[in-house]
């Protein structure tokens, strides 16, 4: 039952993450999304590694979490020269490239 | 102290097999090593040094592979697995590393000339190459899917980056933006659907996988099932396959000419290799079940990539458009299971030689600024740049898939496997995508030989040729290859049928 609830949440949280990066129109709040959906996976491996009795799981973690970090830095330095160029940016200004 | 250290026993650490790693390692050193020599002697080397280094940094990764390919095919080497199960070593992931560093040696090629007449510096692009392609060589050769999971990092986290290289122009960095959200949503799906994997089988060990799947027959498969489903939405991103496309004709578009080149050869070629890896190898016991979401990413990929493409009049989209196409008929390959992927591995190896000289003619039309890409800019192109233009014109028709080129060996294998495992409906598909596909590259091959050039030409300047030396060569290797496997494909069927995925679990 235990397990379970983890994963119920784990994906509650991964859903949620995945709506926001739909829905939201801020990149940086996007960006928080995609950290709320690769935390959400976290759980997951956590709570499996748990039922499972095996530290693979939480191993994993480990990898997820400095890759999200990585992820942080290439982004935010993405955002950071847009906003140089224009103030203010959100994801609807980023509509020269359509057809 | 002495001690305690005594009490500590000392770690297993695996067994580390680095010459079996080399072609990755090159890669991976060699980029890391022009960045280190690069803050070292600030501008003190000619742009044309960083481009040089960077294809000798590729020639050497593809050198590492033949002696390592010649183990492989020896009766006392054989497939293996490496650091202590992580890493597999077989034909195919040598096959996929080597086609990769074609694809780098070609693009690096290809961006000098680019760097040069747009005034940017660039040794970081060199850099991220030579990183990113050290990524998709750990995820064609990854045995455990934390390990897939990190070289697709490594691979997109440096082509995010590459996408929004050209600071000055707005267009880049949106492209940039987009790339690398809707990337890192990808990321997070295929991560997710790791988790479950674990969850279901308990190791993200291929090996270990595989042998459980053969092993037990899970009652409840549910979660196996999303599992895997979310590893193709994940991947299906990377390959840019339909319904996952959306992100593709504008990065393929605001990034600059060269990286779009890179993009489309070594990013794709890696996603591929991931999902052949993974789902067709390891999953092989549950073919019944992902065969038929494969169907629909190819059906789907080959009818929107054909079809969007027509409507395009800018044909830098054009070519995104058509790179799905192209990723619809691989997946025909991979939806015929172990049967084709040999197929798969030749359509990548074609399709690297026909897209970067594709692109490369974009990068070289496109002028200062990037800019020219309209179709009306490649009118009468054959009267006032002949020979860009028959280059222009190979690509084209050897992507159409006209006989004795590349592309129409690449689509009839693909096609072939397709009917092996009488898979009709799909070769049906794929054959009516392949004419609806030859309208659109006819057009522009009409379009370069039979109108009258509008507006006038960019005139050479002094100094700076309108066909820089770099891209020359990579526009003729480019030529060779795609006509080359299409005359003379015999050598690289062989090479590719030999190119066999075998996942070794550790201590074999």
């Amino acid at each position: 039952m235990s397990q379970s609830a983890y994963l119920v949440v784990a994906a509650a949280l991964f859903g949620l993450g995945a709506a926001g990066v739909l829905l939201r129109k801020n990149p940086l709040v996007m960006f928080m999304c995609l950290e709320l959906m690769l935390n959400a996976v976290n759980l997951t491996f956590v709570s499996f590694s748990r039922s499972l009795n095996d530290v693979g799981g939480q191993v994993s973690v480990f990898f997820v979490l400095v890759v999200a970090a990585a992820e942080v830095v290439v982004g935010l330095g993405i955002i950071v020269a847009i906003v140089r160029r224009r103030r203010g940016a959100s994801a609807d200004d980023m509509s020269l490239l359509k057809g | 102290m002495v001690g305690l250290l005594a009490a500590v026993k000392p770690i297993a650490t695996p067994e580390v097999v680095w010459s079996a790693l080399a072609p990755q390692l090159v890669m991976m050193v060699g980029g890391v090593l022009l960045l280190t020599i690069v803050s070292l002697v600030k501008g003190r080397l000619g742009r044309g040094a960083y481009a040089g280094y960077t294809v000798v940094v590729a020639l050497v990764s593809l050198a590492s592979v033949v002696p390592l390919w010649r183990r492989l095919q020896d009766s006392k080497g054989g497939p293996a697995s490496l650091v202590g199960g992580a890493v597999g070593f077989d034909g195919y992931s040598l096959f996929l590393i080597a086609t990769m560093a074609v694809g780098v040696a070609l693009a690096a090629l290809l961006a000098d000339g680019y760097l040069r007449r747009e005034g940017l510096e660039g040794p970081e692009l060199y850099v991220l190459m030579m990183l990113s392609a050290a990524g998709g060589g750990i995820m064609a050769s990854a045995n455990d899917l934390i390990v897939l999971f990190i070289g697709l990092e490594i691979l997109s986290i440096s082509a995010y980056v590459m996408a929004a290289m050209h600071a000055n122009r707005v267009s880049s960095q949106e492209a940039g933006l987009k790339y690398f959200i809707l990337g890192a949503f990808a990321s997070a799906f295929l991560l997710y659907g790791i988790a479950l994997l674990y969850g279901a089988t308990g190791s993200t060990n291929l090996a270990k996988i595989q042998a459980f799947l053969s092993d037990v027959v899970l009652v409840h498969n549910g979660m196996l099932l999303g599992g895997v489903a979310l590893l193709l939405v994940g991947l299906g991103f990377k390959v840019a396959a339909a319904p996952f496309h959306t992100w593709t004709p504008d990065v393929y578009q605001g990034a600059p000419s060269p990286v779009t080149a890179f993009m489309a050869s070594v990013v794709k070629a890696a996603g591929f290799a991931g999902l052949v890896r993974v789902v067709v190898v390891t999953f092989d016991t549950y073919r019944l079940q992902w065969k038929p979401a494969v169907f629909a990413l190819a059906a789907l990929s080959l009818l929107v990539g054909s079809l969007s493409a027509i409507v395009q009049t800018n044909v830098k989209r054009m070519l995104a458009y058509s790179s799905i196409n192209h990723a619809g008929f691989i997946l025909v390959g991979v939806q015929s299971g172990r049967v084709g992927t040999a197929a798969v591995l030749f359509y990548l190896a074609a399709y690297t030689f026909m897209v970067v000289g594709s692109f490369g003619v974009v990068t070289i039309v496109g002028g200062t600024g990037d800019g020219r890409h309209h179709l009306d800019d490649y009118k009468g192109l054959a009267r006032t740049r002949p020979l860009i233009a028959a280059a222009f014109g190979v690509f084209l028709l050897a992507q159409a898939g006209v006989p004795f080129t590349a592309g129409f060996l690449a689509k009839l294998g693909v096609i072939q496997a397709a009917g092996q495992t009488h898979n009709w409906t799909l070769a049906v598909i794929a054959m009516a995508s392949a004419v609806i596909s030859a309208f659109f590259y006819l057009r522009i091959v009409v379009s370069m030989y039979f109108d009258d050039p509008a507006g006038d030409p960019e005139v050479e300047v002094e100094g700076s040729p309108l066909v820089p030396l770099g891209a020359r060569i990579a526009l003729v290797i480019a030529v060779i290859g795609t006509l080359g496997l299409g005359i003379v494909p015999g050598p690289f069927t062989h090479l590719a049928d030999d190119a066999v995925p075998v996942i070794t679990a550790a201590g074999r």
